[in-house]
């Protein structure tokens, strides 16, 4: 095969965190029979894991695509510290106006990480239950 | 198309340190797995490959045929070995999940005898993973 062969790193990180999928566009019976429970006035919470790939070359001097200490540090301070044991549309400014749903949070998580000096972002993975997921690929 | 995983399991020892580096540049680079006798993982590896069901077997490729290419190539040469010293191609790279996953690419990919390799992930942790794959293909699955 001619295609060149990529290499991707995949690290998961772990944060809980509260919400409730509410928007003011709709009225509180719609909102009430589009999200049903997740509509509940005072909110409820997951436990979320974020799974995040990344690609580029490897540095021949260390076997790695980046380093795992400095990745750990930006995910941590951009997406875990301001996440984490908080509440999504209370605490996290992107969330005030978008509803909360974890489609949106890949988005958001997204947007944060994709500056990463070192490697390529490739992919966002969001699993917010052990039985839902949500990937988004920045487009 | 159609998208066949076979997951395996081994075990296997290792360290991180480049020579050409001092004691302290490998330490500062590699931290904790820099320890000189080396440390161990439960590593999982995911094969995925790509074909179309052959219309008499209804297969992409016969799963025994995958299993037996999966444990002469990867299990006996990596299960219960020290990466470093006891693999052959892993000779003068570092270890990582990323130089180990390509190993195992460049092991499997002209063995496969029908369909094609799509993708190997290694799972060096439950949470820190590599994945190899052709340009297009991207690290999903399918």
């Amino acid at each position: 095969m001619s295609e060149s062969l990529h290499v991707a790193l995949g690290r998961r990180y772990h944060f809980a965190a509260s919400h409730r999928l509410h928007t003011t566009k709709l009225s509180e019976e719609e909102n009430s029979r589009v999200f049903g429970k997740c509509n509940n006035p005072y909110g409820h919470g997951h436990n979320y894991t974020l799974e995040v790939r990344f690609s580029g070359p490897v540095d021949p001097a260390t076997g790695m695509i980046a380093n795992l200490a400095e990745l750990d540090t930006f995910v941590n301070e951009r997406v875990i510290e301001p996440f984490d044991h908080y509440s999504l549309q209370d605490d996290v400014p992107a969330f005030r106006e978008l509803v909360p749903t974890t489609e949106n949070l890949c988005a958001e998580v997204f947007k944060r990480l994709k500056s990463f000096p070192a490697a390529k972002l490739e992919a966002v993975r969001i699993e917010e239950t052990s039985n839902n997921s949500f990937e988004y690929e920045g487009n | 198309m159609v998208y066949l995983t076979r997951k395996l399991e081994f075990s296997a020892s290792h360290l991180y340190h480049n020579p050409a580096l001092s004691a302290e540049e490998n330490r500062r680079v590699f931290g904790k797995c820099n320890n000189p006798h080396g440390h161990g993982h439960n590593y999982t590896l995911e094969v995925t490959i790509a074909g179309e069901p052959d219309p008499v077997t209804g297969m992409v490729l016969d799963l025994k045929e995958l299993k037996e290419i999966l444990d002469r190539e990867i299990t006996q040469r990596m299960d219960h070995r020290f990466l470093n010293y006891e693999v052959a191609e892993l000779k003068n790279q570092i270890p990582t999940c990323e130089n180990v996953a390509r190993v195992i690419w460049n092991l499997l990919e002209a063995k496969i005898p029908q369909g094609h390799l799509h993708r190997v992930r290694l799972y060096e942790s439950a949470d820190l993973f590599a994945d190899c794959y052709r340009s297009g293909a991207k690290g999903t699955a399918g």
